[in-house]
C-alpha cells in the first residue's frame, strides 16, 4: 500500500499482563488510511484489551499500565483517557450502548458537542447559559447519518428504536467528530438483523473511501471477507496470522483463531462418538429454551450418557452458559428435562438439587460463594439444606443443629484434597484467590454427592497451575465416583483435553457434537455455522 | 529505631480500635468518663448503675428483634413500630378482658402473638415486593402504622375504666398505669437488692431466655439458611432455599418480637404508653444495635448486649451527670445526636451485599 507516507497507526510490541497474568504479548499491527482490517479471535484472545489500550481506558491504568507504543502518523502518543483518543480522531462503538434512551437520536449524536447560541441570559452569565441551536443541531447530526449511509430517524427518541437504530446512532455519534481518522467497531453486527447488518458493511466500505481507517471486531466471518481489506488474527494474546483478506479462507482462518499446532491435539482423549453408543442415556433434554440475557437458549437436544463427561463449548453469546443455568432454575426456561427416567421440573432449583443434580456456577462471587461466611459454612451449606449432612438433631429431630465438628472435617478433607491455599475453614470465602475460590465451589458441589454435576466455566480467571489442579480434581471426581460431569467451557483446548464428547453450541442450538480428537477446524466450523 | 517502635505501636493501636470500631469506643469512652464523674458532681454512683441495668433491661429485646431481619437481609427494622403496636394491642386487650397481675402479663403476650404473626406477615410480604429499598420502606410502614393506630387507639370499642378518657367514657387514654396488672411483672422475680444497688433479676433472665432462643436458633439448619439469604441470595436460591419465605420468617420474628418487647418495657416502666409513643421507638432500638457493633447485614447476640447497654447507659447518665455539670438539659440533646449520628454512620458504611 501507500508506503511512501507513515501509517496512521502503528502498535509496536504491546505487552499487557493483569496482575502476572500476561494476555498481550508483542503485539504488533500497522494500519493505513482508508483501511478496514478485520480482527478476528476467541473469546479471551486479546482483542478487547488490544482496544482499550489504543482508546486510553481506566481499566488499563488502573492495572499497571502497558508495555511498547503506540504511533499515530509516526509520531508516538500516549493516551490517558478516552477523551485524549477522541480528540486525536480515534472513535469507538462499544458492544454495550452508551445512548440516553429519554433523548432524540440527534442529541445522543451531538451529546455534550452541541451548537449553542448566545442568549439574553447568556449574555449576562456566561458561556453555560447559552442555548441550544436546535436547527444547527438537526443539520450536524443528519450530515452525520448522511456520512454512515444508512436512513435512520433524527427524531426519533432513542429508547423507541430498534436496536440496529440504536448501533447506528452510535456508529453516527462517532462519525459527526470531523476529526474522526479511525473508528474501532466492537462486533457492531451482533446486534443487528441480516439487512442491517448489510447496510452496516455498504456504511464501512463509504468510510474507507473517504479515507477512514477502520477495525472490525466480529464473529461473523463472512462479514469480514466480504469488507475488510486485511485480516489479523488473534490467539492467546498473540497475532497469529496477519494476512490480505483476498488470501485467505474461512475455514483457514477458523483454524488459525481456535488451532493450536496440530501435535498439541494428541493431548486430547481419543475417543470417537461411536465408543459408548450402547451406553445408558442420563439425561436428555429436549426443546430446552432459556431466557438468559446475553446467553439465550433457543432449542436445544440433547441426549447425555451415564458416567461420561461432555463438554459443551461454543462463542459467547450463543447460548451454552444458558443451559446448565436454565436447568437448575436459576433462569426461566421451557421445555423438558428428563434425568433417569424422572421428569426434572424447570424453575426450582430445590427440585433439581433434590433429583440429586449439582451446578458449579460461572458466576463464582455472584452465585457461588457466600463471601462474607466462612470456607466451612460455603462447603457445608448445600448439603447441609439438601440432605441434612453436618447437622446433628435434638429433641427427637424437632432441632436441628448445625455441627460445627463435621463441617470443619469435611472442609479441612477438601483443603487437603483440592489443595487449596488458605488459613483454615475459619478463613472468609473473600480473601481467597480466584483459583482457590473456584476449588472450594467444586468442594461445595462434590460434597453434596451428587449423581449429576454441571460444572460451567471453571477455569475462568484463574492461573495455569489452578487450571490444572481443577481440570484434574474434576476428571477425577467423574472417575472415581462415576458421577455424569458437563462440564460448560469457552476453552476449546481445555474440553479436548478433559471430555469424551464435545457438544458445540451456536445460535442457542447444538450445532452438532463431535468426539475430543475432532480436528480444530471441525470445531470451529460448527461455532460458527449458526451465529446469529 | 525510635521511629519504628512508634509506627509499629500505633499501627497495633489503629487494628485495634478497627476491629473493635471507632464509634463503639469513642462511645465506651464517653460512658466510661460519665461514671467517673458522676460521683464528683453529686449523684449516686450505685443509683446510677441500677438505673442503667434497668434500662438496659427494658430495652433489650427490642434490640433483639433487629437480629433475625439483619441476618435475612431485610436490612435494620425501622419498623419496629409495627411488632410494638402488636405488644399495645396485647397489652389493652388483656387489661380489657380483665385479667390481673402477673397472668394479664402471659396473656398479653398471648394475645399479642396472632397480631404480631399477622401484622408480620403482611409486612413481610411487603417487603419481599421492594427487595432492595427495605429500610426506607420499613421506616414508613412504622410511621403510617402508628398514624393508624392513633385514630384506633380512640375508635375501638374499649370499655374498661382503667384505660378509657375519663368525661367520654370511651377512647383509651394516652397513658395507663399497670398498677393492679403487670407493673414490675418480671422485675420482682428474685431481685436483689444491696444497699443502692437493685437489680431486675427477673427481667434480665427473660431477655436471657430469649437471646439464648436466638443464639439457638441462628445455630439451627433454619437459622443457617436466613443467615445465607441475607449474606448473599443468589447463593441460597442456588442451593435450592426458599429466600421469600425465609425473609417472610425473619420479619414475623421481628415483629413478634417487638410486641415482647414492648410489654417488657411497659412491665419495667409501670405504664402502657399509647397513640404516638411507638413513633419514637425504632430509632433508639436501631442506633443501639448499630453501636453494639452490627452492621446492616451483620449482627450477633454480643452486639445486642454491648450495644443496649453502652446506649441506654449513655441515655441514662447523661440528665444527671451532664445537668448537674453545665445546668442545663443537655440529655435529650446528647441522645438524639448519638442514635441519629449512629445510624447515619452506619448507613454510610453500608457495604452493599455482594449481588
Amino acid at each position: 500500500m501507500n508506503n511512501e507516507k507513515a501509517p496512521l497507526l502503528e502498535m509496536k510490541n504491546i505487552k499487557k499482563d493483569f496482575f502476572g497474568n500476561q494476555v498481550l504479548m508483542d503485539i504488533n499491527l500497522t494500519l493505513h488510511e482508508g483501511e478496514v482490517l478485520g480482527l478476528v479471535g476467541e473469546n479471551g484472545a486479546g482483542k478487547s484489551t488490544l482496544m482499550k489500550i489504543l482508546f486510553g481506558m481506566d481499566e488499563i491504568r488502573d492495572t499497571g499500565g502497558y508495555g511498547g507504543d503506540v504511533l499515530l502518523n509516526g509520531q508516538k502518543v500516549v493516551f490517558n483517557s478516552p477523551f485524549d483518543a477522541l480528540a486525536a480522531g480515534l472513535g469507538m462503538v462499544h458492544q454495550e450502548f452508551s445512548l440516553i434512551p429519554g433523548f432524540s437520536a440527534a442529541e445522543n449524536i451531538l451529546l455534550n458537542r452541541e451548537p449553542t447560541k448566545k442568549s439574553v441570559v447568556s449574555e449576562v452569565f456566561g458561556e453555560r447559559m447559552n442555548v441550544l441551536n436546535r436547527k444547527k443541531l438537526t443539520n450536524d447530526a443528519r450530515a452525520a447519518i448522511d456520512k454512515m449511509g444508512v436512513k435512520i430517524d433524527d427524531k426519533m427518541i432513542i429508547s423507541e428504536m430498534p436496536v440496529g437504530h440504536k448501533q447506528f446512532t452510535e456508529i453516527a455519534r462517532e462519525l459527526s467528530n470531523d476529526k474522526l481518522k479511525l473508528l474501532i467497531l466492537d462486533e457492531p453486527t451482533a446486534v443487528l438483523t441480516e439487512k442491517e447488518a448489510v447496510a452496516l458493511l455498504d456504511s464501512i466500505k463509504g468510510m474507507a473511501s473517504r479515507g477512514i481507517a477502520v477495525i472490525f471486531i466480529t464473529h461473523r466471518l463472512h462479514e469480514i471477507m466480504e469488507v475488510c481489506d486485511r485480516v489479523v488474527v488473534m490467539r492467546d494474546g498473540h497475532v497469529v496470522q496477519d494476512v490480505a483478506a483476498k488470501e485467505t479462507t474461512i475455514p483457514e482462518v477458523t483454524r488459525w483463531m481456535v488451532g493450536r499446532s496440530v501435535d498439541n491435539t494428541a493431548a486430547a482423549k481419543k475417543v470417537a462418538v461411536e465408543d459408548g453408543k450402547d451406553k445408558e442415556i442420563v439425561m436428555s433434554i429436549r426443546k430446552l429454551w432459556v431466557d438468559m440475557p446475553g446467553e439465550t437458549v433457543r432449542n436445544v437436544n440433547l441426549d447425555i450418557r451415564k458416567g461420561e463427561i461432555l463438554g459443551i463449548g461454543g462463542l459467547a453469546g450463543q447460548g451454552k452458559l444458558g443451559i446448565p443455568n436454565g436447568i437448575m432454575g436459576l433462569y426461566e426456561a421451557g421445555g423438558e428435562v428428563t434425568f433417569m427416567g424422572k421428569k426434572i421440573p424447570l424453575n426450582s432449583p430445590r427440585k433439581c438439587l433434590d433429583a440429586e443434580l449439582a451446578f458449579v456456577s460461572e458466576d463464582r462471587r455472584g452465585v457461588g460463594l457466600l463471601l462474607d461466611e466462612s470456607l466451612g459454612w460455603n462447603v457445608a451449606f448445600p448439603a447441609m439444606q439438601i440432605k441434612n449432612k453436618f447437622l446433628k438433631k435434638y429433641l427427637g429431630g424437632l432441632v436441628s443443629w448445625r455441627d460445627e465438628a463435621a463441617i470443619k472435617e469435611v472442609t479441612e478433607y477438601y483443603i487437603d484434597l483440592l489443595q487449596i491455599k488458605c488459613t483454615g475453614p475459619q478463613q472468609k470465602a473473600r480473601e481467597l484467590s480466584g483459583g482457590n475460590q473456584q476449588k472450594i465451589c467444586l468442594a461445595k458441589s462434590f460434597a453434596l454427592e451428587p449423581q449429576f454435576l454441571f460444572v460451567s466455566e471453571p477455569t475462568r480467571g484463574i492461573d495455569v497451575g489452578a487450571k490444572a489442579l481443577v481440570l484434574e480434581a474434576l476428571r477425577k471426581f467423574n472417575h472415581d465416583s462415576g458421577v455424569t460431569v458437563v462440564m460448560i467451557s469457552s476453552e476449546l483446548e481445555e474440553l479436548r483435553m478433559t471430555c469424551d464428547r464435545i457438544a458445540i453450541v451456536s445460535g442457542g442450538k447444538i450445532a452438532g457434537i463431535l468426539p475430543a480428537s475432532s480436528t480444530s477446524e471441525e470445531f470451529g466450523e460448527l461455532m460458527v455455522s449458526m451465529v446469529k | 529505631m525510635e521511629e519504628t517502635k512508634t509506627t509499629t505501636f500505633m499501627d497495633k493501636l489503629k487494628g485495634m480500635v478497627n476491629s473493635f470500631g471507632l464509634p463503639r469506643l469513642i462511645i465506651a469512652a464517653f460512658l466510661l468518663v460519665l461514671f467517673i464523674a458522676a460521683p464528683f458532681v453529686g449523684a449516686d454512683f450505685w443509683t446510677q448503675i441500677t438505673n442503667t441495668i434497668n434500662r438496659f433491661s427494658w430495652n433489650a429485646i427490642m434490640v433483639l428483634a433487629m437480629v433475625p431481619m439483619i441476618h435475612s437481609g431485610c436490612g435494620l427494622n425501622f419498623g419496629l413500630p409495627l411488632g410494638i403496636i402488636s405488644g399495645l394491642l396485647g397489652a389493652t386487650l388483656s387489661i380489657e378482658w380483665g385479667f390481673h397481675g402477673f397472668f394479664s402479663f402471659i396473656m398479653a403476650i398471648v394475645i399479642a402473638t396472632p397480631f404480631a404473626i399477622l401484622f408480620g406477615l403482611a409486612y413481610g410480604a411487603l417487603l419481599n415486593k421492594i427487595k432492595g429499598g427495605e429500610m426506607m420502606i420499613a421506616t414508613y410502614v412504622g410511621f403510617s402504622s402508628v398514624s393508624f393506630m392513633c385514630m384506633m387507639w380512640l375508635l375501638l370499642p374499649y370499655h374498661s375504666p382503667n384505660m378509657v378518657w375519663g368525661l367520654a367514657g370511651k377512647g383509651l387514654r394516652t397513658t395507663i398505669s399497670l398498677e393492679g396488672y403487670y407493673d414490675k411483672a418480671l422485675a420482682n422475680i428474685l431481685q436483689i437488692n444491696i444497699g443502692k444497688l437493685s437489680i431486675p433479676t427477673g427481667t434480665l433472665l427473660f431477655f436471657a431466655l430469649f437471646a439464648f432462643l436466638m443464639w439457638a436458633f441462628l445455630h439451627t439448619k433454619t437459622g443457617t439458611a436466613m443467615t445465607a439469604v441475607g449474606s448473599n441470595p443468589t447463593f441460597a436460591k442456588a442451593a435450592g432455599i426458599d429466600i421469600d419465605k425465609t425473609r417472610m420468617l425473619s420479619v414475623v420474628m421481628s415483629t413478634w418480637l417487638g410486641a415482647i418487647g414492648i410489654l417488657v418495657y411497659e412491665q419495667g416502666f409501670g405504664f402502657v404508653q399509647l397513640y404516638m409513643a411507638p413513633f419514637y421507638m425504632a430509632l433508639p432500638a436501631v442506633s443501639a444495635i448499630l453501636i453494639g457493633g452490627a452492621s446492616v447485614n451483620k449482627a450477633s447476640i454480643t452486639n445486642v448486649i454491648i450495644g443496649t447497654f453502652l446506649f441506654q447507659g449513655i441515655v441514662t447518665m447523661t440528665p444527671t451527670v451532664m445537668n448537674s455539670m453545665i445546668h442545663m438539659d443537655m440529655s435529650e440533646v446528647i441522645r438524639v445526636i448519638a442514635s441519629n449520628g449512629m445510624i447515619l454512620y452506619a448507613l454510610t458504611r453500608k457495604t452493599e451485599a455482594t449481588k
